[in-house]
């Protein structure tokens, strides 16, 4: 059972949890998968892991390898940290990034839209400077925590590689200079 | 909009009514038991109906584990139970339950049910979240969430609020409106936890709590009970006060994709668009019917987005809405007259219909002054009481609507009219 201490957590996967399983042992590659639904008249990618399809509610499923880059679609930036881990880490970020995979399919509205925090590219909880340049429009890329064997969590950071908007919006009102 | 039918009798529509409400003092330290706190709800409701215990003989609830079931304070207060339902659920649950009281004595399963929620939500279980509740271990689908500090309601919600500035230019002193009527209707409630008027300056210069939220956009965390009790229209008119006669329900009406609501947008539309289908329908009236809205203010922005989805604006212009006037006393439209989850106090909606009830009656507790059985001479001067107002009663109301929210992707909805 993949389980290990993370910022003041217990993380755990049940050995019965078959589809996090799965997912966080991905991730503890640092190679991140998703479900494909096996109908070839569905074959769409799901997040986050699930028991069957949202869209053709097959139970059938291959864990394949997905290009974890994308744009940020909306976050939330915690001032007033109520884990206790996280009081030393704010202002933090809880990032949506829609991912160029799938985006818009099977309807304009829906897309895989993956939860993290933003990291530097080492993977350290980011400082307000970094916490800054990034908003909605934002470009990014995944790295991975280490919690465990088995498990590791996805995170966000700046893609380097990727233009980024000259500047990513980001709620209007500036606290402690970010 | 769907088609209103008004003429078909339909969906149970004004069969049934809230014939008693009843709370407890919105305290930070009640002192006393869920099992207490409860007791004391139901029995104000009881008073408030003239209402034996031998004549209830149902009885539901909603927590999160925090509260006391039904069957101890049904013992209690003697009450003996053909039908009891205690139930998972905090935001929207008050709604739901209504309905599914009606369903339950329409089945012939009882005939007039007591619905309660209890909470010690300052000094037990804080919403929000404490040091302790939140070192609990994170497993399963709470690795997608509760692992990145993504846990409070607040945090939760943030990317939809945040998401609804940039998709359509919401600014935060727009949405600060928000408390900003609420506070004035609280001042005028004598029993609102917090009486004090702030400013729109107030508000944006509060703490950070989480962007796009300020201290002040978030609500009060109270302990108290609260309580009503449903029967059909035949038996409602045998007691001491005018019923307020149910219009329509809605139940947890939920977006796609409610494991995770994100993955299916735009994520700026909240539940209210597709409760609107239904409730209307079901009430046979539509919004610009209603009178008075009790838009659930867990935060600013929530009475703002559920307004907005619901059609009482166009979708994207629910900043200009909410502080526009129209939600204050003496607008067009009032909303949440009590002060709401922002001010008066927090049990998950239940205080919002307990308030419209008691504006359906013309009865709200105000400073104006009482005639000789103790009925408010209302002087509709919604100035506070140190300038001469204290009011906070709607004039000519006829119809009321109340907004719950569970999450973005989950709400319900209750549509009443005067008895
Ligand atoms: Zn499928």
């Amino acid at each position: 059972m993949p389980q290990g201490e993370y910022l003041g957590m217990t993380l755990t996967v049940l050995d019965l949890d078959n589809e996090n399983l799965a997912y966080f042992q991905h991730c503890a590659e640092h190679d991140f998968h998703l479900q494909r639904c096996v109908d070839p008249e569905c074959d769409l990618l799901r997040y986050p892991p699930g028991t069957a399809c949202p869209w053709c509610s097959g139970r059938e499923f291959n864990w394949v390898p997905v290009d974890a880059r994308g744009t940020v679609h909306s976050y939330g930036e915690v001032h007033h940290a109520i884990q206790p881990a996280f009081r030393e880490r704010a202002p933090y970020m809880i990032l949506l990034v829609e991912l160029d995979t799938q985006a818009g399919e099977p309807t304009e509205h829906e897309a895989l839209r993956v939860a993290g925090n933003l990291v530097d590219a080492d993977g350290n909880f980011a400082g307000p400077d970094l916490v800054k340049q990034v908003g909605i429009g934002s470009r990014m890329r995944m790295v991975f925590a280490d919690v465990a064997e088995g498990l590791s969590l996805p995170h966000w950071t700046l893609d380097e590689e990727a233009e980024q908007p000259e500047a990513p919006w980001r709620y209007p009102q500036e606290v402690n200079g970010v | 909009m769907t088609d209103i039918d008004t003429t078909a009798d339909k969906y149970l529509r004004d069969k049934y009514a809230i014939i008693g409400v009843g709370e407890t003092t919105y305290t930070r330290g009640s002192g006393m038991t869920t099992r207490a706190l409860g007791t004391w709800a139901i029995k104000n409701a009881m008073d408030d109906a003239g209402i034996p215990a031998s004549e209830i003989d149902g009885m539901m609830s909603y927590s999160g584990n925090d509260s006391t079931a039904s069957p101890m304070l049904a013992g209690d207060l003697g009450i003996r139970l053909n039908f009891y339902m205690d139930v998972q659920g905090g935001g929207s649950s008050s709604e739901a339950l209504i309905g599914l009281a009606i369903g339950a004595i329409e089945a012939g399963m009882c005939e007039t049910v007591v619905v309660f929620r209890s909470m010690n939500g300052f000094s037990q279980v804080r919403i929000g979240g404490t040091g302790a509740r939140a070192s609990v271990p994170v497993g399963g689908d709470a690795l997608h969430a509760a692992a990145y500090g993504w846990f409070s309601a607040g945090q939760s919600f943030s990317p939809t609020f945040m998401r609804h500035m940039y998709d359509y230019g919401t600014t935060p002193e727009q949405v600060a409106m928000v408390k900003v009527i609420h506070s004035e209707h609280a001042s005028n409630n004598p029993k609102a936890y917090y009486k004090q008027r702030v400013t729109v300056e107030d508000v944006v210069n509060s703490r950070m709590i989480c962007k796009p939220l300020h201290l002040l956009d978030c609500c009060v965390e109270t302990d108290n009970a609260t309580a009503l009790i449903v029967t059909s229209v035949d038996k409602a008119y045998d007691y001491r006060n005018t019923p307020a006669r149910i219009l329509g329900v809605a139940g947890r009406v939920c977006k796609p994709r409610i494991d995770m609501h994100f993955q299916h947008g735009p994520i700026s539309t909240v539940a209210g668009h597709y409760i609107k289908d239904i409730i209307y329908r079901n009430a046979g009236v539509g919004p610009e019917d209603i009178q008075c809205t009790g838009a659930y203010d867990a935060f600013t922005f929530t009475s703002m987005l559920q307004l907005e989805d619901y059609g009482f604006c166009e979708k994207g212009e629910g900043g200009d809405y909410v502080s526009s006037g129209i939600m204050r006393l003496g607008g067009e439209r009032p909303n949440n007259t009590s002060g709401g989850h922002l001010c008066e106090g927090y049990t998950h909606g239940m205080n919002m219909i307990i308030e419209n009830v008691r504006q359906l009656r013309g009865e709200v507790d105000c400073y104006c002054p009482q005639d000789d059985n103790g009925k408010r001479i209302h002087s509709y001067n919604y100035a506070p009481p140190e300038e001469g107002g204290g009011c906070r009663q709607v004039p000519d109301l006829e119809i009321t609507q109340n907004l719950g929210w569970a999450m973005p992707g989950t709400g319900s909805s209750l549509i009443m009219r005067k008895g």
